[in-house]
């Protein structure tokens, strides 16, 4: 795996200029944009979108923040002013297809755009792999192997319960031919990593126990090599616990598309 | 011929009082913001047979869901023995369906195993509740009243149960004395054991049938009018809340049309919003949250699968989304009874947040959806958090500081953290 990416990043502008179209546009979130284990991910997106040939371009700086956290938090103006700049930038783009590596963009764009003039297909970089792997275009040759590790996946709330999305992830994993255990609350019946509502942005109200340290103890349960993410901000909350647990040394917290890109050795 | 006008009487008064009663319920509801629940009327329907009436989403708890089967499906079934009990009553008859001969030996036969598993599921139930204290019976929102609520609800049932039984058990022995007016009819496979616990005289097996009798529909009457005072309400409530249950995905908050026309106008100074309805954003009581929440907040039975399930109570926080619904339903009892007395309604001093609901509670919600997915009448305990933050974020400006500090990073770069724009693109430069 290589943090490195060799490869250039179109942007939706240099695009337009070149008086060319993609056929799809990566939305790569705040936390893809800014946070550093994010960031790995996003370039891993980039590095499959690259590989399979799709054209693809990101908005670069044009692009801000969906208004997910302010709407969960309460704050609807701040949230449909975002929405509705974000919305302007988009169909001036005459954007169609979008593809993102946050659940909680995925979300937002996928559902609360269209009734304030935004209506995209939008998927989740989850789908856009099940997809490939399905059509043959993606497979898990040519890198790192991961037959027989065992696996957990955690499903994010605003994929899973949220959307009703827990085959895509699983299908991506599944094509590994590893071990995939699932954890005693899984699918629908998932239980939050604790950054969901706004909350990945405050310190927790009082309790006995952070909502993250419960669900890695349930993930370290089933013994896995790797727990995987399909959500930067999960990743966040289960890298954490991960090092509270003291595992950080036995267990690889990884989104999906770390461990797609890692095993076409991209 | 006396008993015949005083059975008509009990049962036309019961049924005003629980009209009156119901009109109140509807009119609290009614307090509620209105919302557009008319799109879709086949899924809805759809969503209503599967979920109230299939009871599907109840089988993930194998357990409770097979003992309720058993409760629901006897009161369902057994209303069709509560029909004959009225037209007897009515005409002063005796077992009006007994000639339908087999058929009607075979229903009375089923009514009355039917009959013992609910007097079995509830007695299970009790020890669940008071004996084994299961956790979600044994939350601080379940002490006092609910507690007692549910245990007279299941006390009664094994009751009727009991009386339905007797009955049977006294009527078979009068058939068989050839008891004047009792005709043979009926099959009797679990009230025969009974039959030797009664007397033998017929006078004292009159009494006893009689009274049975008229203790098991004069109960089901005053069971009908405790619902309203009651959780058990769910067994009305349960049709109306699931074919009104948001059929959007879960994930998705509804936008504020108000916040809309706003927002359209300070982007754009030519749009011109529309006549702005009165009223704050999001809420402050229950007067602010829509009919739909206030639906929810009636339907609610307590039975605590979404604080269960709950990431933030599961951790020792505050919030139980079960609360929120008793606490929405109680608030607005507390209106609709100073509506009752003329007077303002909401003016009491009082509102559904801080009085009711605290700040702790609402701001340690993950939005994870959990309990709306747990809930096996699609009750959204998530929708009132949201609205009671949105009152608390918009109105007031009194968030966590450090969700203010969030929202600000958001309103000034475009992030929720501190980061330059134009910062954006640097994952990709970095090699």
């Amino acid at each position: 795996m290589s943090a490195k990416l060799n490869i250039e990043v179109p942007t939706m502008a240099e695009m337009i200029a070149r008086g060319e179209e993609p056929e799809i546009l990566f939305w790569v979130g705040c936390a893809g944009s800014y946070d550093e284990r994010a960031q790995k991910t996003t370039r891993d997106i980039c590095k499959i979108l690259h590989h399979v040939g799709i054209k693809y371009a990101v908005l670069g700086t044009e692009e801000s923040c969906t208004g997910d956290p302010a709407k969960r938090a309460g704050n609807e103006f701040l949230f449909q002013m975002q929405a509705m700049t974000n919305i302007e930038v988009l169909n001036g783009y005459n954007i169609k297809k979008i593809v993102t590596g946050c659940p909680h963009c995925f979300n937002t764009i996928k559902n609360e755009y269209p009734g304030l003039g935004g209506t995209y297909e939008v998927i989740h970089h989850t789908q856009l792999i099940q997809d490939l792997i399905n059509d043959g275009k993606l497979k898990a040759e040519g890198g790192e192997s991961f037959k027989g590790k065992k696996i957990t996946y955690h499903d994010p709330c605003y994929l899973g319960r949220g959307n009703g999305i827990y085959e895509a992830p699983r299908k991506a994993l599944e094509v590994l031919d590893a071990q995939l255990v699932e954890m005693k609350r899984c699918k629908s019946n998932g239980l939050c990593c604790g950054a969901g509502g706004a909350q990945m942005f405050k310190e927790p109200e009082k309790g006995n126990k952070d909502i993250n340290i419960e669900r890695i103890e349930e993930a370290l349960e089933t013994n896995p090599n790797i727990v995987a993410a399909g959500c930067p901000f999960c990743m966040t909350m289960l890298s954490d616990g991960i090092k509270m647990k003291d595992q950080n040394q036995n267990v690889e917290v990884l989104d999906i598309a770390e461990i797609t890109a890692r095993a076409n050795g991209l | 011929m006396i008993s015949q006008i005083l059975f008509i009487a009990i049962t036309l008064a019961a049924i005003a009082l629980f009209s009156f009663n119901l009109k109140k319920v509807i009119r609290n509801i009614k307090i509620g913001r209105p919302a557009d629940r008319s799109d879709q009327p086949s899924k809805r329907m759809m969503t209503m047979i599967r979920v109230a009436l299939g009871q599907s989403k109840m089988v993930v708890r194998p357990i409770p869901a097979a003992l309720h089967f058993i409760v629901y499906v006897g009161f369902v079934i057994i209303n069709i023995e509560v029909l004959e009990i009225m037209i007897d009553g009515v005409f002063g008859t005796h077992r009006i369906f007994g000639g339908l001969g087999s058929v009607y030996n075979f229903l009375i036969g089923s009514f009355e195993f039917l009959a013992l598993g609910v007097w079995l599921s509830c007695a299970i139930f009790l020890i669940r509740r008071n004996i084994l204290k299961l956790k979600r019976f044994t939350s601080p929102e379940l002490k006092g009243w609910p507690k007692s609520d549910a245990n007279y609800i299941l006390f009664t049932e094994i009751l009727l149960m009991t009386a339905f039984l007797l009955m049977n058990a006294a009527d078979a022995k009068l058939q068989a004395l050839g008891a004047h007016h009792y005709i043979t009819a009926g099959a009797f496979p679990v009230s025969q054991f009974l039959q030797n616990l009664l007397p033998g005289t017929e006078s004292s097996l009159i009494m006893i049938e009689r009274s049975c009798w008229w203790f098991h529909i004069v109960g089901i009457l005053c069971f009908l009018n405790y619902l309203p005072y009651s959780k058990h309400f769910h067994i009305l409530f349960a049709f109306p809340n699931t074919y009104f249950s948001n059929l959007e995905p879960k994930g998705e908050f509804s936008n504020m049309q108000s916040v809309t026309n706003e927002v359209k106008a300070m982007l754009d100074p030519s749009f011109t919003p529309p006549e702005a309805a009165a009223g704050r954003f999001g809420a402050k009581d229950v007067n602010d949250l829509s009919w739909v929440n206030l639906m929810n907040a009636y339907t609610c039975t307590e039975c605590g699968r979404c604080t269960s399930v709950c990431p933030a109570n599961i951790t020792g926080k505050l919030l139980s989304p079960r609360k929120i619904m008793m606490d929405t339903r109680d608030r607005m009892e507390e209106v609709g009874k100073n509506l009752d007395k003329g007077g303002a309604g909401f003016d009491d001093g009082k509102s559904l947040i801080d009085d009711y609901i605290t700040r702790e509670e609402i701001w340690a919600c993950t939005s994870c959806n959990a309990c709306v997915e747990a809930c096996p009448i699609n009750i959204d305990p998530l929708a009132i958090i949201t609205d009671l933050r949105r009152y608390a974020v918009m109105e007031e400006s009194q968030a966590p500081s450090s969700i203010n500090a969030m929202l600000g990073n958001i309103e000034n770069n475009g992030a929720p953290w501190k980061y330059s724009p134009a910062d954006r693109l640097n994952w990709a430069k970095e090699n």
